[in-house]
């Protein structure tokens, strides 16, 4: 099937299985390895992407869903102001070990912090809740978004 | 093989269910998950896919003064967002999964699952609700707890699909909803209880109690809410044994790999108590 979309502000075409995950297609096929997978099962948040304005699970799925849509991952976002706020406030707070988790959870603050742009803790944590970071026990996360959101006065 | 349908609009995804044997998808967070293979790997679906979730005819809220009509496509944060909702059903809906995925699943695909621990089986249980099933020249409406056969098991017919859920309007004052599980977000039920009741003059007017995940469908029983409408709320005291016992009777929990029957039972008994103690 002929899919069409629109990924990381680009037009883009791709003719393939529909029912193949859209992760597999966006890491196999536009080589964007920002997109992770952590455990295939929608559990882990690792593969988080933007699908038309909202956080999305990549590895849930069919890329012929996306037919028409707008998607942004990692390395779309990275390009931004927005981005360049979330990735010092993450640094000064600790935010980052490993950096497995890192480019699912920015996705994620990223859609918590469009939706509201001053966050309390309580909704820091369930903007988050789908995202599994083994190394820093959430905390640090908590606080870069924090930091994040009173450093970036006016973006969101 | 045609490997997935994407139909203009209802009419075409209806003849398409007529003409041959597909599988629907609207959300597909739990299909792509029970289809799944080794990563890289295209998840295995034995029949073509028809992807419904784009169709506008099921996706809109609509009320009037009896009841709210919920297109089945709807996804979970579309019904978050959307002001006909009560704030209760929100309360339920806003603990199921993560927030990515709360955006794209379904409430009909979480009702064509049909599973044990479905979080929005209980609540529509104890509301009543109905099912609208559509196909080519037809159509029925259904009560969920007729729709609902066993783990996994509905009644709809290969040409169906569920067009929208029907659930009326009545009153009630008092809500109360627990879901019990191994974390705060991003869980499956261990065990659900649902309350509510319309007390009025310290007397249970309308009262509905609904269990989750402990037994093969939802756990509801009209004769025993029967026993507990215009009683008194004074006398809950005195009346919880027999009601809890009755409860006991008819809740049939097994072990698996999220807890084992004892805690299930136990639990949910505990819980039923608090609730109806605190009609008082």
């Amino acid at each position: 099937m002929r899919i069409d979309f629109v990924l990381n502000g680009e037009r883009v075409s791709i003719d393939t299985d529909p029912l193949r995950r859209l992760i597999d297609v966006l890491r196999e096929e536009f080589y964007l390895s920002g997109v992770k997978e952590g455990c295939g099962v929608g559990e882990c948040g690792a593969c988080t992407i933007l699908l038309d304005g909202r956080s999305a699970l990549s590895c849930l799925i069919p890329v012929g869903k996306v037919q028409n849509g707008e998607i942004v991952t990692i390395e779309g976002y990275r390009k931004s102001d927005r981005y360049r706020i979330l990735e010092k406030a993450f640094a000064e707070s600790g935010a980052v070990q490993c950096g497995f988790c890192t480019p699912g959870f920015i996705m994620a603050a990223e859609a918590l912090l469009r939706k509201e742009a001053i966050p309390d803790e309580r909704t820091i944590r369930e903007g988050i809740s789908g995202n599994l970071c083994r190394c820093t026990g959430y905390n640090m996360i908590v606080e870069g978004i924090k930091r994040a959101s009173r450093m970036g006065k006016g973006l969101w | 093989m045609v490997r997935a349908l994407r139909p203009k609009n209802l009419g075409e995804a209806l003849k398409a269910l007529d003409k041959e044997r597909v599988i629907v998808l609207a959300g597909g967070t739990d299909l792509m998950v029970s289809r799944k293979r080794w990563s890289g790997l295209t998840p295995l679906f034995e029949k073509p896919v028809l992807f419904i979730d784009h169709l506008d005819a099921l996706k809109g809220v609509e009320s009037d003064g009896n009841c709210v009509k919920i297109g089945s496509a709807c996804t979970f944060t579309s019904l978050l967002e959307n002001g006909e909702i009560p704030g209760f059903f929100k309360d339920v809906l806003s603990q199921i999964a993560s927030p990515a995925i709360r955006n794209i699943a379904t409430i009909g695909g979480n009702i064509c699952n049909a599973s044990p621990a479905g979080d929005t089986l209980p609540i529509l249980y104890a509301l009543n609700a109905s099912l609208v099933l559509a196909a080519v020249g037809s159509s029925r409406t259904i009560a969920i707890d007729n729709f609902i056969t066993g783990p996994g098991e509905t009644v709809i017919n290969e040409n169906e699909l569920v067009k929208e859920i029907v659930i009326p309007k009545d009153e009630f004052n008092v809500f109360f909803y627990k879901k019990v599980g191994a974390r705060r977000a991003n869980s499956c039920s261990k065990l659900s209880f649902t309350g509510l009741a319309r007390v009025v003059k310290g007397k249970i007017g309308d009262i509905r109690i609904a269990f989750g995940a402990v037994s093969p469908t939802v756990v509801r029983s009209r004769e025993i809410e029967q026993k507990m409408k215009n009683k008194s709320v004074s006398d809950i005291e005195k009346m919880l044994p027999e009601w809890s016992n009755s409860y006991s009777l008819i809740l049939d929990p097994i072990d698996d790999q999220r807890c084992n029957r004892r805690y299930r039972k136990k639990i949910s008994l505990r819980i039923l108590e608090h609730f109806l103690r605190s009609l008082n």
